[in-house]
């Protein structure tokens, strides 16, 4: 449990405020929680739950998903992560890990996708599709993103995540490219990375399934993108929708060659 | 009319990806062709329409009601080419039109109630109280008062605002050309620069009347710590 005292003392220190009456303790403050962010990463204990319900026997078909096919052919979790979302023939879609998934824990194990699709975040069945995906991403740490872009259904879904990431809306008028369409930019003190192009190891889509410290929860990028959606004053996007979906192949395709840190860990 | 009949048969496919098999068949395979262009354009659409949904005060048309300057502008985005100079002008009449100028004649309110609604970020998502007063999210992009270390960059500095412009007495005749242009860009960013990344604070309802003139002090006004 080495990280479990780490993990206090970020919290303790998300705490102090970034008040402008102090300015220098509130300088070292961040760099301080910067660098203990690195320390150690509470991932750890998402992804030993997302192992073991990879091979538990679960669901109404007491199966385990130890011959779900993340794209790789059945059973092979090594690199999948770094090819999502892909095509899938037996669904005819486009899908990512955690919609993927979805598909798995109905067929072989006899879940309803479609009722885990609408359990909100951090409810039910979806921590175990956010521990599964966490596991499943840290299966492919260090790897390079290389997603297939041979399917005509693929290059539609990134074509469709292009005009969605410029898709200005809402009360605020905010697309995604409002925050992540320029080069070192900032929203408060939180850099930005530009999402346009290829943002290099680690950054951005390379960073998730992440811990997040500010909340103590671990995301994956179906919540990250959700979370982005409801800043932008938007309405809400689907669990598994095709936006999202396609805005995930827009943002991958786009980190092509790049590292994949995930499970990462954020303020 | 044979791309209007191939978009509309794609419409007609409500489960937007499978919808592609059609385009193949009848478009051939896709390559950066303007007709794709409307294609894909239309199955953002569909997709759009099947993946958001209303959310506590949050409305889905949001999304579905699209005015032309969001249209035009996220287009521009995607084609990565900015609007032609006649567009952007017409944008920018039709929003300025939309300016409500303050209706007692007064621009100026107290710039300490404007600091508080420039530090808020709160207001209009599906998690906020729709009770409770928006926030304008000023310091999310913009630096105002110097001793706020906090603030983002994608807006440029507005320290010293009304000084860099030579504003001494903002209800001064000579003063009342900036004075206007603040109240307008606060109200309609977008009656001034077609695409702006900045929301339009009083055209959206986003900010009241009230907030605007203790935002425009804020920016403006002597006292201000935004003017030392």
């Amino acid at each position: 449990m080495r990280f479990t005292t780490s993990a206090i003392a970020v919290l303790a220190l998300c705490n102090l405020s970034f008040s402008a009456h102090a300015q220098k303790t509130s300088v070292q403050s961040i760099e301080e929680y910067r660098a203990m962010l690195q320390d150690g990463n509470p991932a750890d204990l998402f992804e030993a739950k997302g192992e073991g319900l990879w091979k538990q026997k679960r669901g109404p078909k007491n199966t385990s998903l130890e011959q779900c096919d993340l794209g790789k052919g059945p059973g092979v979790y090594k690199g999948a992560f770094l090819e999502l979302p892909r095509y899938f023939s037996d669904t005819n879609k486009v899908q990512d890990l955690e919609s993927r998934l979805l598909t798995c824990m109905e067929t072989l194990q006899g879940f309803s996708a479609a009722a885990i699709a609408a359990t909100p975040f951090g409810k039910g069945e979806q921590n175990n599709v956010t521990a599964l995906a966490t596991w499943i991403s840290a299966e492919s740490k260090d790897g390079k993103f290389a997603l297939p872009q041979t399917h005509t259904r693929e290059k539609i879904a990134y074509e469709v995540g292009k005009r969605l990431f410029f898709q200005r809306g809402g009360t605020h008028d905010f697309s995604c490219a409002s925050c992540h369409g320029e080069n070192g930019t900032r929203i408060r003190l939180q850099d930005l990375p530009n999402l346009t192009t290829n943002p290099g190891d680690g950054v951005g889509f390379a960073a998730w399934p992440a811990y997040r410290v500010s909340s103590g929860q671990m995301w994956g990028m179906q919540q990250r993108l959700n979370d982005c959606y409801r800043q932008q004053r938007f309405p809400y996007p689907g669990f598994g929708s095709d936006a999202t979906i396609a805005l995930g192949v827009y943002l991958g395709v786009n980190s092509g060659g790049s590292k994949s840190v995930a499970p990462a860990i954020k303020r | 009319m044979k791309r209007i009949s191939t978009i509309s048969l794609l419409c007609a496919c409500a489960l937007s990806f499978p919808a592609l098999s059609q385009t193949t068949k009848m478009a051939g395979m896709p390559s950066a062709s303007s007709n794709n262009t409307a294609v894909y354009d239309a199955l953002t659409e569909d997709v759009i329409k099947s993946s958001f949904r209303s959310e506590a005060s949050v409305s889905v048309d949001r999304v579905l009601k699209v005015d032309e300057t969001n249209r035009a502008c996220s287009a521009a985005d995607v084609e990565g080419k900015p609007l032609s100079k006649k567009k952007a002008e017409a944008i920018q009449a039709e929003n300025f039109k939309s300016i409500q100028w303050p209706s007692d004649g007064k621009y100026l309110g107290d710039w300490r109630e404007g600091e508080k609604i420039a530090q808020s970020g709160r207001g209009l998502t599906w998690t906020d109280n729709p009770k409770t007063s928006n926030g304008g999210n000023c310091y999310n992009c913009h630096q105002i008062d110097k001793k706020e270390i906090s603030f983002g960059t994608i807006g440029p500095s507005l320290y010293n605002y009304g000084k860099l412009r030579g504003v001494i007495d903002p209800k001064s005749a000579a003063a009342k050309p900036i004075v206007e242009y603040t109240w307008g860009k606060i109200w309609n960013s977008k009656a001034y620069n077609a695409c702006s990344n900045m929301p339009r604070a009083g055209h959206m309802g986003i900010l009241k009347e009230a907030d605007i003139r203790h935002i425009v002090a804020l920016l403006l006004d002597p006292q201000s710590p935004v003017n030392q």
